[in-house]
């Protein structure tokens, strides 16, 4: 355990170092590359820690509140988000070793980077309130640091803003929840908690600060509003961090107080998070349909990744309530293999952004295209993560939305009325929200590398880095060898899921071709290497038949053009018009999404304008209420500014003796 | 056979919700008055089986109407009378066909709920039944609700009493003597909202509701 | 012993489907001809034109890309593999149990996403307009699979197709609602799915009523071929879906006999006959939808699919 901790110390002096050396170049390249080693070793000992399936180990260390000191703990849930952030890290840092050489202030990036890594690694292995939220405050400050690099950026300075003041609500909920589970005896640690028993109230409402906490960091809607503003702002191996990894720190936070420390909801608990991820979902990737910024796109993406994980932690809760141990289990299974898969698709994809980001200094697909010429190692990666973001077999993101369906096809057990009533409903969002984004992700591979560059930046564009390349063809390989061998991973999660709900789905590792059978044999089974197997045999028997019988020729020739020939670039679709269809049949209600047509009279030579305006409805319903409403309070108690010396004191006696009467009371 | 003979009834009245739901996705009048004739003809199909596992012969009397009149005599007199109209053929909704079947939808949930909750201790093959009935109620006073066309508010009208026939049937308690008082109250409501639509489109030369409200001279 | 038999089995299984696609696409058309008081091309006909594209030279643009190439071959690989899993003259097939009826509508919706991504690859705005409305479609018509697939699931208490087609065919399968409904929700999105009238129409080479056809304008020679297949094999396997699941009569059971197996085989034959047939009448009957009528039409199946579960849930409460 002190070998854990001593290696995120390391990080932890990492950040220290290039404070002196900021702008060397050799200094950043040495950073991300020990930031790499440590990040993989921690990695390796998370795994070895959660295949081996040990005892939990503890610490404690003699700083931060006196009678309590800095506990922390590695059981199997932290042991697998351990390896999953130290795979991001590792992942991010090999990333960086290549990009971070054409960062342009690299002091702003280089102390915090290491910083983030460390203060996640910190949240993970806490066991009491008071380092857990030490740590996640420590993990918000780093990152708004390096949301905020960048600052001089039209829009950057804002989307800090906006993210400083969500992650602070954010944490002052968390404070309240733990100081409410910590009880009137004020046990701060875990294991207090634990032990604790609170009134059904208190539960509820201890499960309403936790959602309102994590599920702002996480992105749960109507909490999301500043993670499309923030992740897209930050370097891009920081964006893939803060989607891929840290909106699964604040997964990790809502499991391990809610499954853990309350000991399981009850079924409306499971019912308001259930709900609370099929909207989200559906409405994640309708937002990242409308989007034009790829980074922006890919932002909006993890709130409906995040979605379909709360389905699967809704679910679970449902099903722990009634005391049905098996579901509950098949439910957390999908929501945490998804957790997994949603870190490696997702990076993968920021690392492209961000590789096509430095090939043409463009985020905005309007002004990209034909970049699988140009870039074809990165297109191809980039493709491998299209592909198992739209859950398409034989790729690993098929297999947890293959396990969650599962689970909502054993749900009609649970007996609750309106969970019979929901959970049709949150299914069919699910399924909707699949067939999107499989739409989202045809739009943006399409038009950022097919077709033909739509700018200048597009057509000189060259490949990236090897560092890059390594680190998103791992990353590739990765989703194909969980979307091939899932057995595996579902077994390495049983010691976690077994800890947090008393049961674990039956080992997978026997079944005969390595496919998972998530119940019965009889129910239902999936075999993604024999799937794998028969596409690529298929492919290869059609290729051969085809190369041997019939003819070779191939002539290249212009496109069909109808007759009208025209090769400027801006006659071939744009990503405002691929989406327009399904702008029109959801956007309309969704987002008020109108259009305005400006014809010129004829005769005249003044072009025709097309405009289109979206509005989201969140922001305006919640949003800018609320902040209208703070100004106004703001305005009118600002008289309180300029009051003379007897005035203040005036105020501070009165509150003493108001202080004084409570107490005697 | 039991079983079997349940499976049939539960898939006419599916089939009447079915026709109900068909009818909320309409565009066009015409189409409108086709769905409309295959909802009556199921309906009289439900009302012929009913008449078969029961035994009540006077249930037969019951479909032949249901068929006669609703699947044949009220569609071609509702047709003829759009044509004499001269109206808007196209159905003009309040709200869009998406949202309204969407509602549509959770209409049929709810009163699925509340079949199974208000009839707890009746049979359960009974309480579906009762529960689509009361969907195909639902059903056409949301038709009534969210159209402007006045020959669309009819239909909904009448699909309302479908819903009500099928019910009665399937309890299988609906003396012969209400069913006539039913049949002809509502032929005679039918025949005097077909004289006052002529009179008003007389009048104002159009059954569109709302520029009809515009019209009502009050002080807003 | 019996295992090389079973392995020969499904190699029959996959060999019959691949031979059977264009038959059934010849046959389509035939009837649709026939109804038009058209002589009509005869039912072989495509195959002699898969022959023929098989002959001729490809012309590419000059920007296609790798991708554009290899497209054709994966997405006709996704389609032959869904289809083969698919029980058509029998049911417990070697590898039946590998993917479920999710995995084939996953299948299906992977040979989507390279064909739409094959026709923005030479960016004109004829792929442009065919992906972007394919996507449309299937982002409505793929929920309502899933949602069918729930409810053969709660019905049959299993998502493999295998133990569906047993279940239909014992005693313990009634007559329900929800069936119907989701009957009536497959066919649409079969409709859907398969670019047939009222969505989209399979015989038209105008831009702007095209859907399917706009995807593959730019390809030719073997890649069309290789494209036409799989359109072809993917109509098969709808067909051979709402068989198996709804007119399962016939299907032989695991480990039968040869002549069980002969059984199977003519009665798949009849129900693809009849298929054709209604096809064809159906097509011929209707008239195509506008682009935006369509998303209420699909969203009609969507919702009879999130019915008929919601049904199952709440009046089967065991």
């Amino acid at each position: 355990m002190s070998v854990v901790l001593l290696f995120v110390a390391a990080l932890l002096v990492l950040a220290l170092l290039p404070i002196g050396f900021g702008r060397a170049a050799r200094v950043s390249t040495a950073l991300y590359l020990a930031a790499t080693a440590i990040s993989l070793f921690l990695f390796g000992f998370a795994l070895s820690h959660l295949v081996s399936g040990g005892a939990p180990l503890t610490l404690k260390l003699p700083i931060g509140l006196p009678f309590v000191g800095a506990n922390f703990r590695l059981d199997a849930l932290s042991a697998f988000f351990l390896a999953v952030v130290n795979l991001g890290g590792t992942a991010a840092s090999l990333y960086g070793i290549g990009y971070g050489r054409h960062e342009k202030s690299p002091e702003r990036v280089l102390p915090f980077y290491p910083a983030f890594l460390a203060a996640m690694n910190l949240v993970v292995l806490a066991d009491d309130a008071f380092t857990f939220l030490l740590s996640w405050e420590f993990m918000s400050l780093a990152s708004w640091a390096l949301v905020m690099a960048h600052h001089k950026e039209r829009g950057n300075a804002r989307a800090g803003y906006i993210y400083l003041v969500m992650a602070g609500f954010g944490t002052f909920c968390l404070l309240l929840g733990f100081g409410l589970l910590a009880g009137p005896d004020g046990g701060y640690t875990f294991e207090a908690m634990r032990a604790g028993h609170a009134t059904p109230l208190i539960e509820a409402l201890i499960l309403a600060l936790v959602l309102v906490g994590a599920g702002s960091k996480a992105g749960l809607v109507p909490l999301h509003v500043w993670l499309p503003l923030a992740h897209p702002a930050a370097p891009s191996h920081v964006s893939a961090l803060m989607s891929g990894v840290m909106t699964k720190v604040a997964v990790y936070g809502f499991v391990r107080i809610v499954f853990d420390l309350l000991n399981g909801g009850s079924w409306w608990s499971g019912l308001v998070v259930l709900v609370l991820g099929g909207v989200t979902a559906a409405l994640g990737v309708l937002y990242a349909l409308m989007q034009h910024d790829l980074k922006r796109l890919l932002a909006y993406h993890t709130v409906e990744n995040i979605g379909i994980i709360f389905i699967g932690l809704g679910l679970a809760l449902a099903f722990q309530a009634n005391g049905m141990a098996a579901g509950a289990a098949l439910a957390l299974t999908a929501a945490l293999f998804h957790v997994f898969n949603h870190s490696l698709f997702k990076s993968l994809l920021f690392f492209g952004a961000g590789a096509v980001l430095t090939a043409t200094g463009e985020r905005d697909m309007e002004h990209l295209g034909g970049l699988i010429h140009k870039m074809p190692l990165t297109s191809f990666a980039f493709l491998v993560g299209c592909v198992a973001i739209s859950a398409l077999p034989p790729l690993n993101g098929f297999v947890s939305e293959w396990l969650t369906f599962q689970a909502i096809l054993i749900s009609p057990v649970l007996p609750q009325w309106a969970l019979k009533l929901t959970i049709p409903a949150v299914g069919a969002l699910l399924a909707l929200s699949a067939a999107l984004a499989a739409a989202c992700f045809v739009k943006a591979f399409g038009i950022t590398f097919l077709g033909r560059a739509r700018s200048k930046a597009a057509e000189a564009a060259t490949e990236v880095d090897r560092f890059s390349l390594t680190a998103m063809f791992a990353l590739s390989a990765l989703c194909l060898l969980a979307g091939i061998l899932p057995g595996f991973v579902i077994d390495g999660l049983a010691p976690a899921i077994q800890g947090l709900v008393g049961a674990h789905m039956p080992p997978q590792a026997g079944e005969r071709w390595l496919s998972i059978v998530p119940i019965a044999e009889s129910r239902s089974s999936y075999d993604g290497l024999l799937v794998f197997i028969f596409i690529a045999l298929s492919a290869f028997i059609a290729a051969t038949a085809v190369h041997r019988l019939a003819s070779h020729a191939l002539r290249r020739s212009d496109p069909w053009d109808c007759g009208f020939p025209n090769a400027d670039p801006a006659t071939q679709y744009t990503a405002g018009s691929f989406a327009q269809p399904i702008r029109r049949v959801f956007g309309t209600l969704v987002f008020r999404a109108r259009e305005h047509v400006e014809m010129p009279p004829p005769g005249s030579l003044e072009p025709a304008r097309f405009e289109t305006t979206l509005r989201d409805l969140v922001w305006d319903g919640i949003y800018a209420p609320i902040a209208g409403g703070i100004n106004y309070a703001a305005d009118h108690i600002n008289w309180m500014q300029f009051l003379t010396v007897r005035r203040y004191l005036t105020l501070v006696f009165v509150s003493l003796v108001a202080l004084l009467l409570v107490l005697a009371l | 056979m039991d079983g079997f003979i349940f499976d049939v009834a539960h898939l006419f009245a599916g089939g009447l919700v079915l026709a109900s739901l068909m009818l909320l996705y309409q565009r066009r009048l015409y189409a409108l008055l086709n769905v409309f004739a295959v909802q009556a003809f199921v309906l009289a199909l439900s009302v012929a089986w009913q008449a078969y596992i029961q035994d009540a012969p006077h249930l037969y009397i019951t479909a032949a109407i249901a068929l006669v009149f609703k699947a044949i005599v009220i569609p071609v007199v509702l047709h003829r009378m759009i044509v004499r109209l001269g109206i808007h053929r196209e159905i003009e909704t309040v709200v869009g066909i998406g949202p309204t079947m969407l509602v549509g939808m959770g209409l049929v949930a709810l009163s699925t709920v509340v079949m199974l909750q208000v009839a707890g201790a009746v049979d359960p093959l009974a309480r579906e039944d009762l529960a689509f009935a009361l969907s195909v109620v639902l059903l056409g006073l949301l038709l009534m609700v969210t159209r402007r066309n006045a020959v669309s508010q009819v239909v909904g009208f009448m699909s309302v009493e479908n819903g009500l026939v099928l019910a009665a049937t399937g309890a299988r308690g609906m003396p012969f003597v209400v069913e006539i008082s039913v049949a002809f109250s509502i032929l005679i409501a039918f025949i005097v909202i077909g004289i006052f639509l002529f009179r008003i489109r007389e009048r104002f030369d159009t059954v569109d509701i709302e520029t009809i409200d515009s019209f009502r001279g009050e002080l807003r | 012993m019996s295992t090389i038999l079973d392995l020969l089995v499904q190699g029959a299984q996959m060999a019959l489907v691949l031979l059977l696609a264009p038959f059934l696409t010849g046959l389509v058309r035939k009837v649709k001809a026939r109804l038009l008081r058209r002589r009509g091309p005869p039912v072989l006909q495509p195959y002699r034109d898969l022959i023929r594209l098989f002959r001729k030279e490809v012309v590419l643009a000059h920007n296609a890309s790798w991708l554009f190439r290899v497209a054709p071959y994966l997405i006709f690989a996704a389609t032959w593999v869904a289809v083969a899993l698919v029980p058509t003259f029998a049911t417990g097939l070697t590898f039946s149990w590998s993917a479920d009826l999710i995995a084939i509508t996953a299948l299906i919706g992977g040979a989507r996403f390279f064909l739409a991504l094959a026709g923005m690859d030479v960016g004109t705005s004829f792929g442009g307009i065919g992906a972007s409305r394919e996507v449309m479609i299937a982002s409505l018509a793929e929920p309502a699979m899933i949602m069918i697939t729930f409810t053969v699931a709660l019905i049959a208490g299993s998502t493999q197709l295998s133990s569906i087609a047993q279940f239909m065919l014992s005693p313990e399968a009634g007559l329900s609602v929800s069936l119907g409904l989701a009957l009536v929700a497959l066919i649409i999105v079969s409709l859907a799915e398969n670019a047939r009238v009222p969505v989209d129409n399979p015989a038209t080479h105008l831009e702007l009523t095209m859907v399917h056809e706009a995807m593959v304008l730019e390809y030719s020679g073997r890649h069309l071929a290789m494209v036409e297949l799989a359109a072809s094999l993917k109509l098969l396997l709808y067909v051979s879906l709402i068989a198996c699941i709804f007119a399962p009569w016939g299907l032989a059971a695991p480990g039968a006999g040869p002549i069980a197996l002969a059984v199977g085989a003519f009665s798949y034959l009849v129900k693809l006959t009849i298929g054709a047939g209604l096809l064809g009448l159906f097509e011929t009957a209707i008239a195509k939808m506008r682009v935006f009528r369509v998303p209420e039409f699909l969203g009609g199946a969507f919702m009879l699919g999130l019915l008929a579960t919601l049904l199952l849930f709440v009046l089967r409460s065991h």
